[in-house]
């Protein structure tokens, strides 16, 4: 998720109800002065997340830390290592997408943009030459800049994770990075894509450099000489990361795609989950069909939750699904749904085996499980406010948050990388949180992605992204989209709460 | 439609009809025994098709045991079913007593013989177990220091059916090994008769038998296979073509375990409001009591003087108002929240055996297995709390202030508790206890702090039949207001 910095989360003049201010973590080290319990901080639940919070004298006190992913004090910059068309950029965007989805805010610095911002126009392989003298300024500039945004990004902006996308081919290189690091305070962790297989390196290069900004005004024979070229200029000056000479480093060596690994000195909570990231994505070519399960009994009637079976019409859809997915002529498809009667019914018409996965069932409602639109507005219309206010943190009483979501789903993503073909029958909020790991959706966008019922999402990984094709059965059903109203206030009437409730029985 | 589409169509409504919710896991099944759904639903989905056969690699004292024991025990907690074969115990049993290292000569041919009949014989009982008892893992656990060696586990492994995955520990750091021989080799059966100088000496001797014929896995020839190589004791490890979803996780795990000494505190919230009225679940305060142990918490922590500590808690008020009077910083921890009891929630034991007498007794039929009506199972629990074990593992000294059900599971895990015995672990009200990694297992030192509260504890009943009396159902329930 792209988070707001730290300036951004503070309301200044005008706080929501249930914002917290949410600043460094707090050193109550003055200890235990005194046992009296009425000196010790009050406890009170923030009304948007349901977080019991220490305040005193009437106001939050710093934030006591909230189970986050990175629990580093230091922010962590990734360095990439590798000669071109190793996956460099591939990996440094998939994982900041991850990184993100799970909640630590990372951005990736890509030099070779910066490159081409500065240069404008590319002309040909011999900028790269070891011998350019003006060619190897631009880009120590270049690389410079680049470290200069990361250290902005880590130490002002409030980022945690600064991905930094170069060659970086060579120690005295890597050193100044390390230096750059430790000046500032960043942990590092070097990342080194080792390849030597010629039809991954070709597949790669017809994939993403042939339709680079570098080489649109080529035509794929000439672009793919000149990369070769390029590519034999940093050949000579490679020095890979040496199992003694780098031996107190923290890197993993990912060799020819994720046949073996190297890891050396991984340092803490952030880095173990980077490391077994990486360890179980890969590039063999498949696609993930996502869907919901048939129209249900509740949906029609405009309920939310519970465990209810499938409409006629959402029998209709399985067995339309059942169908779409012979036609599709998958290989060796996997099918996964959630424990609830709904996805399950819908996989029971496919005739296929399914495996259950209590992860993958709907958001809990809490208190507002089965309730319509309507029902809640009248018995908890604060609720229904804070809710539309910031609806990925938002947690029904007694229920789950989107954030809670996705820490949930984490599992199942990373099973989905592991995989190749899958179809995920799930619900409407699950399937929003998977969709915005797939698209890199912020957690703003997140809660408010369209997933309408009867609907079958093909995502096929493509480039450094994904490509979406969204397929309609043709079974009518209800529509579940609740769109957020223009007035979110505690204050509001009810009409204004209700105006953007879908119709419903 | 035509005759084969009508009777398809049948079919299939008619399985869509017919889903049942199995009462005790609250899983969607379908009626008929249906050849489509090969497994029960569980929490989680289940990867293996071939069961796994995981290969210890290493020369003596380089915790490939440790690994084994650790690994079995890990794997069983989240539900993948494991057992470890150490061919040493096997050499034992034959031998009946052991000499001296002269045994482990490479031209001590009568001592090869019988090695090599031990390695058949625990090779046998993988076999029983993966084949024959549905095990999912097993751990073969020796030095499989040759190429010969792994070539005849190969094999075997090839002829059933097993995936193969060798796990290899070089270690070169003589303190390492000596701290090693001091934890489990001085101890072990072999050198019940010697003392401690003998002992050492012999084993070194031991360690050298097989220096000479060492060939570890190799980046070349081994590229075949699928391994994890394990530098001292973690700071290097070279993967190698893992293949599915459980050797995966096995890379993660051992990734991310460590050795270095430390102690793991777990205790409960202090006594709460509904803890006194007998009900469960919930989201209450602490009782005036409850906030005595606290603060008495705070004490023994301190006087415990240590290093860096780290306390977890759960998103519950009455954890979280208990970590306030340590008067350091803590963070919070959905995972760690109570099991959700549903429809239950906030009831007493009386007026669930009122409500859904039926529900109370299917859950002493299999309390682990069982699941409340909207709510969860120990199994789910496990589930939930496998990225805070994982994180325990990491982390140094660590204090857990959770609840009963979650309290169970964990301390199920670092004591290895079967499914049966783990919802009926003891943990009471206002007692800490510390946890303290030693040689293959978990010193356990449990501290009551003086302070009183309400017994939480309902033993499994006799009568756990459906149709049972109200009194049978209730005989086990501990005292409340």
């Amino acid at each position: 998720m792209k988070h707001r910095s730290p300036s951004e989360q503070h309301h200044g003049k005008h706080p929501r109800v249930g914002d917290c201010v949410a600043a460094a973590s707090s050193t109550a080290q003055d200890g235990m002065e005194d046992k009296n319990a009425s000196t010790h901080r009050e406890l009170t639940q923030n009304p948007l997340k349901k977080i019991w919070m220490p305040y005193k004298n009437g106001l939050p006190e710093k934030h006591i830390s909230q189970r986050k992913v990175c629990m580093t004090n230091c922010p962590t910059l990734i360095v990439t290592v590798g000669l071109p068309a190793r996956g460099k950029t591939y990996i440094s965007k998939k994982l900041t997408r991850y990184l993100n989805w799970i909640g630590v805010p990372t951005r990736e610095f890509n030099v070779g943009q910066y490159r081409r911002d500065f240069m404008k126009i590319y002309k040909s392989f011999e900028f790269f030459r070891p011998d350019n003298e003006e060619g190897l300024k631009i880009r120590q500039q270049c690389a410079s800049a680049a470290l200069n945004d990361v250290r902005q990004y880590l130490a002002e902006d409030g980022g945690q994770v600064a991905v930094f996308d170069a060659t970086n081919t060579t120690r005295e290189r890597r050193e100044t990075i390390v230096q750059f690091a430790e000046q500032n305070g960043f942990k590092v962790f070097f990342v080194e894509s080792v390849c030597e297989d010629p039809d991954v390196i070709q597949e790669n290069i017809v994939q993403v450099k042939l339709c680079s900004p570098d080489y649109t005004n080529c035509n794929t024979d000439e672009a793919v000489e000149d990369f070769m070229q390029r590519i034999k200029c940093y050949e000579n000056s490679y020095e890979t990361l040496d199992e003694v000479l780098d031996r107190d480093l923290s890197y993993i060596k990912i060799i020819d795609v994720g046949q073996r690994y190297l890891v050396n000195r991984v340092l803490d909570h952030i880095q173990s989950r980077i490391v077994y990231y990486l360890m179980n994505i890969h590039i063999t070519p498949r696609s993930i069909y996502l869907c919901r399960h048939g129209e249900s009994e509740l949906n029609v009637k405009g309920r939310i939750g519970g465990d209810s079976g499938l409409t006629t019409r959402g029998k209709q859809f399985a067995k339309k699904l059942a169908q779409f997915i012979q036609t599709q002529s998958i290989v060796d498809l996997k099918v996964w749904t959630s424990q609830m009667k709904r996805t399950i019914q819908t996989a029971e018409a496919l005739a296929v085996p399914y495996e259950q996965w209590k992860a993958l069932n709907e958001i809990d409602a809490g208190v507002c499980e089965e309730m319509m639109y309507e029902e809640i507005q009248e018995s908890h219309p604060l609720e229904f406010a804070l809710r539309d206010q910031d609806k990925y943190r938002y947690r029904y009483p007694k229920g789950e948050s989107y954030e809670d979501l996705v820490q949930r789903l984490e599992p199942v993503i990373m099973e989905l990388e592991r995989q190749e073909n899958v179809l995920v029958i799930c619900h409407q909020a699950v399937m929003r949180c998977l969709l915005a790991y797939f698209l890199d959706k912020s957690a703003e966008e997140l809660p408010y992605l369209k997933c309408p019922l009867h609907t079958v999402l093909k995502l096929t990984p493509v480039a450094y992204g994904c490509k979406v094709e969204s397929i309609s059965l043709n079974v009518d059903a209800v529509n579940t989209h609740r769109e957020k109203p223009e007035n979110v206030d505690v204050t509001r009437m009810s009409e204004e709460a209700l105006i953007t409730v879908p119709a419903h029985q | 439609m035509d005759r084969e589409a009508a009777s398809q169509a049948e079919e299939m409504s008619k399985s869509q009809a017919t889903l049942t919710q199995n009462p005790l896991e609250k899983t969607w099944v379908p009626w008929m025994k249906s050849r489509l759904n090969k497994r029960r639903g569980s929490s989680v989905p289940q990867f293996t098709n071939s069961p796994t056969l995981i290969v210890m690699v290493g020369l003596p004292a380089r915790g490939k045991t440790y690994i084994s024991k650790k690994l079995t025990r890990y794997l069983n907690w989240i539900g993948v079913s494991t057992k470890a074969f150490n061919v040493g115990e096997y050499r034992r049993e034959a031998t009946r007593s052991y000499n001296s290292y002269e045994f482990f000569s490479p031209d001590n041919t009568e001592a090869m013989e019988i090695r090599k009949t031990c390695v058949a014989a625990a090779l046998k009982d993988v076999f029983t177990y993966l084949t024959r008892y549905q095990g999912q893992v097993a751990v073969f656990d020796a030095t499989n220091t040759t190429p010969e060696r792994r070539q005849v586990i190969l094999s075997f492994a090839k002829d059933n059916g097993y995936k193969v995955f060798f796990v290899e520990s070089i270690c070169d750091d003589p303190e390492i090994i000596a701290e090693n021989i001091k934890q489990v080799k001085l101890t072990s059966p072999d050198y019940t008769d010697c003392d401690k100088e003998e002992a050492l000496v012999d084993f070194l001797k031991r360690i050298e038998c097989y220096q000479q014929t060492y060939i570890p896995l190799d980046d070349d020839t081994d590229r075949n296979l699928s391994y994890i190589k394990i530098f001292n004791v973690g700071s290097r490890y070279l993967v190698n073509k893992v293949q599915d979803h459980i050797q995966s996780r096995i890379v993660y795990y051992l990734m991310n375990i460590h050795v270095t000494p430390r102690s793991i505190y777990l205790c409960r919230h202090g006594e709460s409001e509904l803890n006194l009225l007998g009900r469960i679940g919930g989201d209450p305060g602490l009782s005036h009591r409850g906030t005595k142990f606290a603060s008495a918490l705070g004490d023994y922590m301190r006087d415990q003087s240590i290093s860096d500590l780290k306390v977890w808690t759960s998103h519950m008020k009455r954890t979280i108002q208990t970590a306030e009077f340590l008067g350091v910083q803590y963070e919070q921890w959905k995972a760690l929240n109570e099991i959700d009891a549903g429809v239950c929630e906030e009831m007493t034991y009386e007026e669930i055996q009122e409500h859904f007498p039926e529900e109370f007794a299917l859950r002493d039929q299999d309390k682990y297995r069982y699941r409340y009506p909207k709510g969860e199972s120990y199994e789910d629990l496990v589930h939930r709390l496998e990225p805070v074990i994982m994180e325990l593992e990491r982390q140094e000294n660590v204090l857990v202030i959770c609840h009963q059900a979650a309290m169970r599971c964990l301390l199920a895990y670092f004591l290895n508790k079967s499914d049966d015995e783990l919802p009926y672990l003891k943990c009471p009200l206002h007692t800490v206890l510390k946890l303290t990694p030693i040689a293959y297992g978990c010193k356990v030192e449990s501290v009551f702090l003086n302070i009183e509260a309400v017994n939480t504890h309902r033993d499994r009943p006799e009568n756990v039949d459906v149709d049972r009396d109200p009194e049978e159902a209730l005989e086990t329930v501990p005292d409340h207001m």
